[in-house]
């Protein structure tokens, strides 16, 4: 099986998506800060790679669920940028049309079954999307990205044995960057893998360098294949870290300065770089070109999106409901 | 959008001037301090202080055991609250927002509300689920919900929700003296007013409701945040010449009406106000209350209801001002019912 690094095509496409998240959610700190962007955000910058390198192990008609840290997974799976700045900017011409906000959007075209601002609210839906799939006879996958903390709701046990048992094609990828808002994974288990818990269900269970983008995406795709051929889901843990706050409110009390550095240390956008240049697939000016044009992706997505018409509340009521279909 | 501060926190000439959020965390700590079954759990309650900073410096006070983190387990969580109140303790549990009641609602509604009538009264739950409800943080429709009504419709739980920043601390120990599950929902928009908590201040009952203001014209009844609210819109309506009464029922289960039946029997104009929708809201029983009365003799006009949009809350700031009432929405409705009489 080739790596994403192996051929400067693939090689630029990664690297260009990883830019994207960084850059888009760099854009997004910064409009926060300057109180040009309303509500709360949580931001994935450290965590690139992990949705990077599964999103590319499916196919655009597999789908995925997402979290309230779900920018990067959006972006992965092939959302648009502008679209989904417009949503953060409260505009008419938003994924939600200002309705959802940062932990709502949703791609259905793109397959992104949409972010949740409840933890561990996904991994159910993706269990049913999954069963949907088989019982269609399509062989479509679904990954269900979660965290580390909502590995410790019911939704997460009654979801994974129902794929377990049925066989479901899904694969449940949880990125553990060590807390839940500001509780360690030391403190929250009592045993050293996530990926151990797939024991309990009778499913493979895989842990895996989640700032290594070649890393997952074998992981994952060896997964994908597994529930494509009908034999059922496998517990993916991607071991990463947020190198920011959980969230607007987060003062960092609950981790060390040095920690946080360590990991900035492996960035892990860095890391492929220097991979594929030591490997000769791409040279030094190819990847400055590649982060020069995420950056100008990400201005044009903030220049559109500034420009779009605002959300209007004219047609709240009518929202709620979707119309009957003649 | 934000609720106004009454005063500044400090001193003033009503005395002491604290945060509501302050308030929350002074009942906590005398209650932990007074009796030590007493003890709070929660996610990130610990070193990171609360979601909303309420539990503070609580951890570094109290220590771990009692000033608990919890993984984020919200049925766990509840379930465990309702274990320890069974078995002789005193939980404080804190959902992180009160949307999340949602996952533990099997422990709330099954299971603590009901266990002492099934049990035939062998057993108690003295248990206290605080919550952040509300909107007007930008946090859209799963954190920002008001689900008051849910739960006092729910036969042996008890709902408070403080307004002010005395009752949020008085409401609390009385919540934790109480042998029942209390549900205690405080708006987020809430935890950062202050206002006047005399050093010292102590239980405020359950089950009585409080008038805020008296007015000969229209009896505004409100809850949570629309109580500020409609105490701001009774200020403006007064410029105008229209003398308002703001009541407060503090606790919605049990709810005491008598003071909002004769008040209405007084003014004859009843308006009742909350920020959850108004489709089968809280408020419809106040309604009720009133028709079921007397009072239903002495209303010059038909009672009003102003509540939140029938929607989920929406994210952009302009939809979301617009799904729940306003200061301005609160002045028109009042305007309108004098005109209608
Ligand atoms: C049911 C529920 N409980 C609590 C929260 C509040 N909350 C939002 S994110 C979060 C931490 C989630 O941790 P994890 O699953 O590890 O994901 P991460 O934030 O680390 O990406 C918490 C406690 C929530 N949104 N939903
Ligand atoms: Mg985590």
């Amino acid at each position: 099986m080739s790596k994403l690094g192996d051929d400067a095509t693939t090689a630029t496409r990664t690297l260009r998506t990883m830019w994207q998240i960084r850059r888009f959610e760099e854009a997004v700190d910064d409009l926060f800060a300057r109180g040009l962007m309303h509500g709360t955000m949580h931001l994935s910058i450290g965590q690139e790679a992990s949705a990077t390198g599964t999103c590319f192990a499916l196919r655009d008609d597999d789908a995925i669920t997402s979290t309230h840290r779900g920018h990067g997974h959006c972006i992965a799976k092939g959302a648009d940028l502008e679209r989904m700045m417009a949503e953060l900017l409260a505009k008419e011409t938003g994924y939600c049309r200002g309705r959802g906000g940062s932990m709502h959007i949703a791609d259905v075209a793109t397959g992104n079954l949409g972010a949740n601002g409840i933890v561990a609210g996904g991994i159910p839906i993706a269990a049913g999307a999954g069963l949907a799939y088989q019982l269609q006879g399509l062989d479509r996958v679904v990954v269900s990205f979660f965290g580390d903390g909502a590995a410790n709701e019911g939704a997460f046990h009654e979801a994974v044995n129902l794929a377990a048992i049925w066989k479901l094609p899904v694969i449940f990828l949880c990125e553990n960057n060590k807390y839940g808002m500001s509780f360690s994974t030391e403190k929250s288990f009592a045993i050293e893998n996530i990926a151990d818990r797939a024991v309990g269900y009778g499913i493979p269970g895989v842990t895996v360098d989640g700032n290594d983008v070649e890393a997952v995406n074998e992981v994952v795709a060896a997964a994908v294949e597994r529930a494509r051929n009908g034999e059922g889901p496998t517990l993916v843990e991607s071991v990463t870290y947020r190198w920011k706050g959980h969230s607007k409110s987060d003062k960092n009390l609950y981790r060390t300065k040095e920690e946080i550095s360590e990991w900035r240390d492996r960035d892990p956008i860095i890391r492929f770089e220097r991979s594929v240049v030591e490997r000769g697939v791409l040279d030094q000016a190819a990847i400055d070109a590649v982060r020069a044009q995420a950056t100008e992706d990400i201005r044009t997505a903030v220049r559109a999106a500034n420009a779009a018409p605002d959300a209007r509340p004219d047609d709240l009521l009518e929202a709620v409901f979707a119309p009957a279909t003649a | 959008m934000t609720a106004t501060p009454t005063a500044p926190a400090g001193t003033t000439d009503q005395g002491r001037v604290i945060t509501y959020s302050e308030a929350v965390r002074e009942a906590l700590a005398e209650a932990m301090s007074a009796d030590e079954r007493v003890f709070v759990l929660g996610e990130d309650i610990g070193v990171y202080g609360g979601a909303f900073g309420v539990t503070g410096d609580l951890y570094h006070r109290f220590g771990a055991e009692r000033v608990r983190d919890t993984p984020i387990s919200e049925l766990g969580i509840v379930g465990a609250a309702v274990g320890a109140a069974l078995a002789g303790m005193r939980p404080v549990v804190e959902i992180q927002f009160s949307d999340f009641t949602c996952q533990a609602m099997d422990q709330i509604v099954n299971q603590a509300a009901k266990i002492h009538f099934m049990l035939g009264g062998a057993a108690e739950v003295p248990m206290v689920l605080r919550a952040p409800l509300g909107s007007g943080t930008g946090a859209a429709a799963q954190h920002s919900q008001s689900l008051e009504a849910w739960f006092a419709h729910v036969p042996g739980l008890k709902v408070v929700m403080p307004a002010t920043a005395e009752d949020a601390k008085g409401l609390l120990l009385s919540a934790i003296d109480d042998p029942n599950p209390v549900i205690v929902l405080e708006h987020k928009l809430l935890y950062r007013t202050s206002g006047p908590v005399p050093e010292g201040a102590g239980r405020v009952p359950l089950g009585k409701t409080a008038v805020r203001r008296r007015g000969r014209d229209v009896t505004i009844v409100a809850t949570g945040v629309m109580v500020q609210r409609s105490l701001e819109a009774a200020e403006r309506l007064a410029a105008d010449g229209i003398d308002v009464s703001v009541i407060d029922p503090r606790t919605l289960s049990p709810l005491d009406d008598a003071p909002i039946l004769e008040d209405v029997s007084r003014t004859g104009r009843a308006l009742l106000v909350q920020e959850a929708p108004g489709h089968v809201g809280f408020t419809a029983e106040i309604a009720s209350r009133i028709v079921e009365s007397p009072a239903i003799y002495r209303l010059l006009a038909p009672i009003r209801r102003l509540s939140g949009l029938d929607v989920p809350i929406p994210y952009a700031p302009q939809l979301e001002t617009a799904a729940v009432p306003q200061v301005d929405g609160i002045v028109d409705a009042a305007r309108s019912l004098m005109k209608d009489s």
